[in-house]
């Protein structure tokens, strides 16, 4: 097994001499209050005694003493998020790279997973630690609200995604994952109105405004956070039948060689309820508008 | 199949076995290369189900049930310290990469981990990707992580003129968003191989997105008074590497010139 050897470069900007963003501009205050204005082109491997000179050299005039303490701080606090990252990465190489790999070198030749994942960005609800998905398992999406945007309008984000993960990887089962005490679901549930264009929130979650209406016709009377659930689920299955708007998943799905699935995380009591999309039966509602026919739903807890 | 049919065909080929011992050898090969056959086709079906059930109990006895004060404080609320922005690619999670506990981190992922520059109608999605968990959760720090053997990227780098009609529906529309990084690979690094222009375009893309970054005025906002980092990474799988950089942005206090 060839070794590979152990690289970590913190602050490697690839571009030094060149980069679009790395210029800096400081003025330093000298003790007289004359102005002198230093202009630095900070290469990366000086940016962190760059940090000690701006530190110590403001901090001299009074007026900004304020403000530089709150520099002197924070900058001391992103020296342990590099610090941080890197321990992490190391722990990572130690444990799970170097143990598996046979399985890295194979997987860095090409990809073939089984999955297309959609889920929530929420910091809670990661797929691969929830449902102990492998390096090249699962490919994975994660937006606000794990929404999908039909085919004929919305953000391409997550459409292409789709594109790619259906028809150049070939997935077989594309599974939408949603979860319990979801923001993005519950912003939707708060909003007085579609047109309320004031946030990017309120523009995206809007996608899911059919789940909302549904929600609202059978579960009105229910206390807020029981439809904020009750709409978190319908918006799997909202999801799961704007899938089948996509032609090309549509005809595999016909085919049989893809399956669509539902999943609801509740972190709440730890259980994960699954369901997959009964294509044949969802035929005859489409005709109807009425959503999608479901089959095997099991829940794990 | 209905299991008396099977057990009937069982019956009658013990019976055949019976009385001609001589086919013994020939049944034995037989019916290794039945089961076999079967065990395949049962486990192709099942197992996709079957192993997300097995990783989620995992998850739940390994995790959840040991660490009860942490996700009864997660059933309440989520204060992660990071947002990362990764590729949707299998082989990149940034979990496993950088080890990140539940609640440790927002995570985003797209094709070519893009963060398009502001626009509330066409990137609303990325758009509310951003402005939630900074303006509500308070991230601290960004993180784009870009990787090695990036499809997106590598078609990116594939798109010759960018005038040309797209040859997909929605791929080339996305990662055109990054055709600043491919121009200027282009120019810089026409003498690299197309392999050796695809690793420095995944580390440029990721310089235009954290540039991205600062279009939005609640991104700015905060990098401006220090509360919120961005950072770009570049994790490279074939050589199990991970670059790691920061973008410095600030503006200073102004001072009169008269």
């Amino acid at each position: 097994m060839a070794a590979t050897p152990t690289h970590f470069s913190v602050s490697h900007d690839p571009f030094s001499s060149t980069s679009l963003l790395n210029l800096q501009t400081q003025a330093i205050f000298g003790p007289n209050h004359s102005l002198k204005t230093t202009q630095l082109r900070i290469p990366a491997s000086f940016r962190r005694k760059a940090t000690n000179l701006q530190v110590m050299a403001s901090g001299k005039t009074p007026g900004l003493t304020q403000e530089a303490n709150g520099v002197a701080i924070d900058r001391q606090n992103n020296t342990d998020v590099f610090d941080d990252i890197k321990q992490r990465f190391l722990a990572f190489k130690k444990l799970k790279y170097m143990d598996d790999f046979e399985h890295y070198k194979n997987l860095a030749d090409a990809q073939a997973p089984k999955f297309l994942v959609i889920a929530c960005a929420d910091s809670r609800v990661c797929p691969s630690a929830v449902l102990g998905f492998q390096p090249g398992d699962a490919f994975t999406v994660r937006n606000i609200a794990n929404l999908v945007p039909p085919y004929e309008s919305g953000p391409t984000e997550t459409k292409a995604a789709l594109e790619f993960s259906v028809n150049t990887l070939n997935v077989e089962n594309i599974l939408v994952i949603g979860h319990s005490r979801c923001g993005g679901i519950q912003a939707l549930m708060k909003m007085e109105d579609e047109g309320d264009s004031r946030s990017f929130i309120h523009n995206w979650v809007v996608v899911g405004k059919k789940a909302k209406e549904s929600t609202k016709a059978v579960a009105s009377n229910l206390h807020f956070d029981h439809q904020c659930q009750h709409c978190e689920k319908a918006s799997i299955n909202h999801s799961l039948e704007r899938l089948l708007g996509y032609p090309w998943i549509e005809e595999k799905v016909r085919q049989g060689s893809l399956s669509l699935h539902g999943g609801y995380y509740n972190f709440v009591d730890c259980t994960f309820e699954k369901w997959t999309v009964d294509y044949a039966a969802s035929r005859g509602k489409k005709k109807e508008g009425s959503g999608i026919a479901v089959k095997d739903r099991s829940v794990w807890s | 199949m209905s299991t008396e049919s099977y057990e009937d065909a069982i019956k009658r080929l013990g019976e055949l076995l019976s009385k001609k011992s001589d086919l013994g050898n020939v049944a034995a090969a037989k019916i290794k290369k039945l089961t076999d056959e079967l065990e395949e086709l049962d486990s192709n079906k099942l197992d996709a189900v079957e192993r997300l059930k097995s990783g989620f109990i995992h998850f739940k006895t390994n995790n959840y049930e040991k660490n009860p004060t942490l996700h009864n404080a997660l059933a309440k609320s989520q204060s992660p310290k990071f947002l990362v922005f990764a590729c949707a690619d299998s082989r990149v999670s940034p979990s496993h990469i950088l080890n990140f506990q539940l609640g440790e981190a927002f995570i985003v992922r797209n094709i070519a981990n893009m963060v398009p520059p502001y626009d509330k109608t066409k990137h609303s999605n990325v758009g509310a990707a951003l402005e939630y968990p900074i303006t509500v959760l308070n991230v601290e720090n960004i993180l784009v992580i870009g990787h090695s053997c990036c499809g997106g990227i590598k078609g990116l780098m594939a798109i010759e003129d960018d005038t040309a009609p797209t040859k997909t529906e929605f791929i080339e529309n996305w990662i055109q968003i990054c055709a600043p990084a491919k121009n200027r690979i282009k120019q810089e690094c026409k003498d690299l191989s197309f392999d050796d222009q695809c690793t420095n375009c995944e580390k440029e893309a990721v310089n235009v997105s954290l540039g991205n970054l600062l279009s939005y005025p609640f991104v700015r906002e905060r990098v401006v008074k220090n509360k919120l980092s961005i950072r770009g990474a570049h994790y490279d799988f074939v050589k199990g590497t991970f670059d790691l950089w920061e973008l410095d942005f600030k503006t200073t206090p102004a001072f009169g010139l008269s």
